[in-house]
């Protein structure tokens, strides 16, 4: 996780502050119903920071999102944006500084992209020029060619693309406060991951508050720096960073809806570089068999990697290529699957078993490598972190 | 029939090729030597068309606004206009002439009654269609409720107005060519005037069908040109 001190510094200058977020006992009722929708929610969402509302559907998820910007009138208690009540503002205009995306995105299809991420810089009187070099710079900042893009209407971009105008035009006015609703919701299951994966990359440069729904746990741990599980009736949970959610769920209801494997969860929330990972036995092609020999014995990994003259994996040596004099360029398999130092160690973990193997060489961001991950280690790591914890028997 | 042949004057047909006049033939030359005839006849039709669309489409789409706001409107809005729109034609001319006379008046009344249906549905049709989604986005955004309308929702709704708009201007052409008997004119009169003799009916007759596909083309070219993302596809 990146800790908001970073990344402010790493964010662009002159933005406004990213907002704070308090529900103090926010509730809401519907006329002839027993049970409220959102039932005395309390909690605090710090500057900057993304707090995901997960829970079974009916649990009152989207409502509580919906009752910040006022989209659904709060019944009892208050919620407070930078310490100031949302009650107190005229909803349009408390709604104009805050960004909206939804789950079908609700991108205006008679407007063309320009046309829809310029619509509450519009509302605000910002001049055309402004308004011009604002689209241009979000489409950069959502990865998509301004010019390719802007003049488009939302009928000719692929799911994935209209997922990011909506977010581009949610952070048109750079709101201190972004909600969210199952943003992701409808894209398949590899552009998801990829847009997921953005959204946290762009949230590191411009450290926005989120708000952000969802019913998918896995989503929660991936996206959130605190998430708050919901259950029907409208009634928090727990509230608490992923890793805490993970190790000490509160009550019968969390634990079974984090699941029997969140163990296995907790894998996402680590990182490769994270781990002390393996030194590999490096060989290049030439070199002294008996030396290469002599690096595989004194290494926990059996097979010498052969890396080429700048230090990236090329694959696994067999036996024979240090039968001869020389190390052979004969590699028995390849180097697949290479891993990242920043992927999690449950896309790791995933990538090894897909190709059916014990060893992955890690590689820095310049692919040179810098160790090897191994599905054993993957177990240690998961070793360690349940240590002390009660098994969930 | 007698009463009604006596109430139009018959015209003379003066030139043209004697013998296919006189079989009340088809006469291309005739028709040609007779054109002019047609043309004030045709313009008053054109007029009475043309205002009773701006006319109805002015109150069914103020009708259609109210009941987007007020959704209990809907029926009795409906039942109403759909009244109007059942009633024999001939006899509303010939009910409202002892109120408001003969001339273009009553023609009028009666015409813009017919199209308050056919617009005020499609205009509701087209509201209602609006995707819920670009409707939750927009109010999310901060759009007040009249900024929701004129820049999202009427936006979204013109296809089916215009649509609306194509069937009321064609039914209304037809309509008009009865505007005669509350003394408005137009081609019916034409028709009427020699209802016997081919050349005549088939101009007058053809003139009609003529308006009533230029109208239908000319708005269908106000919608593409005002609805370029409806044709935009990836």
């Amino acid at each position: 996780m990146n800790s908001p001190d970073t990344a402010q510094v790493e964010g662009p200058s002159a933005r406004p502050e990213a907002a704070t977020l308090e529900f103090r006992g926010a509730t809401k009722r519907y006329p002839g119903q027993a049970e409220a929708a959102v039932e005395n929610l309390s909690l605090e969402v710090p500057a900057g920071e993304i707090c995901v509302l997960v829970g079974p559907s009916g649990c009152g998820k989207t409502t509580a999102m919906r009752m910040v910007n006022r989209m659904i009138d709060i019944s009892e208690g208050d919620i407070l944006l930078d310490g100031r009540s949302v009650k107190e503002r005229d909803p349009a205009r408390l709604r104009r500084e805050i960004g909206y995306a939804i789950q079908q995105i609700g991108l205006f299809p008679h407007l063309t992209v320009a046309g829809n991420i310029a619509t509450v810089p519009r509302l605000l009187g910002w001049d055309k020029q402004r308004i011009r070099e604002r689209v241009d710079e979000l489409l950069d900042l959502v990865s998509l060619d301004p010019a390719d893009t802007r003049d488009r209407y939302p009928a000719q971009l692929s799911g994935g693309q209209r997922q990011r105008v909506g977010v581009a035009r949610a952070l048109a006015v750079d709101p201190p406060l972004m909600l969210m609703d199952e943003p992701f919701g409808a894209i398949d299951p590899i552009n998801r991951e990829r847009l997921q994966n953005e959204f946290l990359r762009l949230q590191r440069e411009i450290h926005k508050t989120v708000v952000f729904v969802t019913h998918d746990i896995d989503e929660a741990i991936k996206m959130g720096d605190r998430i708050a599980v919901m259950q029907k009736g409208g009634k928090l949970a727990q509230y608490a960073p992923p890793a805490e959610l993970l190790l000490h769920p509160q009550g019968k209801f969390v634990e079974d809806f984090v699941g029997a494997d969140r163990a296995l969860k907790r894998l996402a929330l680590q990182r490769v570089r994270e781990v002390d990972l393996w030194e590999a036995p490096l060989v290049r092609e030439g070199e002294s068999a008996a030396e290469a020999r002599a690096k595989v014995a004194s290494c926990e990994v059996p097979y010498p990697l052969l890396v080429n003259g700048d230090g990236r994996p090329l694959g696994w040596l067999s036996e024979q290529a240090l039968a001869a004099e020389r190390v052979q360029a004969d590699p028995r398999s390849t180097a697949e699957p290479v891993v990242e130092l920043d992927d999690v160690l449950r896309d790791a973990l995933s990538d090894l078993l897909q190709h059916d193997t014990q060893y992955g060489p890690v590689v820095d961001e310049h692919g040179v490598v810098a160790g090897v991950l191994s599905v054993e280690l993957i177990g240690d790591s998961l070793k360690a972190e349940t240590e002390g914890e009660p098994s969930p028997a | 029939m007698t009463a009604l042949l006596g109430q139009v004057q018959l015209r003379d047909r003066s030139t043209g090729e004697a013998s296919c006049v006189a079989d009340n033939g088809f006469c291309p030359s005739w028709i040609a030597d007779n054109f002019d005839r047609y043309v004030d006849p045709l313009l008053q039709h054109v007029f009475l068309t043309v205002v009773s669309l701006a006319i109805g489409f002015g109150i069914s789409f103020g009708l259609a606004l109210l009941a987007h706001r007020r959704r209990w409107l809907v029926g009795p809005i409906t039942q109403v206009t759909g009244i109007l729109y059942t009633l024999p034609s001939i006899a509303v001319f010939f009910l409202l002439l002892p109120l408001t006379g003969r001339g273009n008046t009553t023609a009028l009344i009666a015409l813009v009654a017919y199209t308050l249906l056919i617009i005020f549905r499609n205009v509701m049709a087209g509201l209602d269609g609006v995707p819920t989604e670009a409707k939750d986005a927009g109010r999310g955004m901060g759009l007040t409720r009249r900024q929701l309308l004129w820049r999202v929702e009427l936006p979204l709704a013109v296809p089916e107005i215009l649509a609306g708009l194509r069937i009321a201007a064609t039914t209304t052409v037809g309509l008009a060519t009865l505007a005669f008997f509350a003394g408005a004119g137009g081609l019916g009169e034409q028709i009427f005037a020699d209802i016997t003799f081919k050349s005549n009916v088939v101009t007058a007759g053809g003139l009609a069908v003529l308006l009533a596909a230029a109208l239908d083309a000319l708005i269908l070219l106000a919608q593409r040109a005002v609805t370029p993302w409806a044709r935009a596809r990836a």
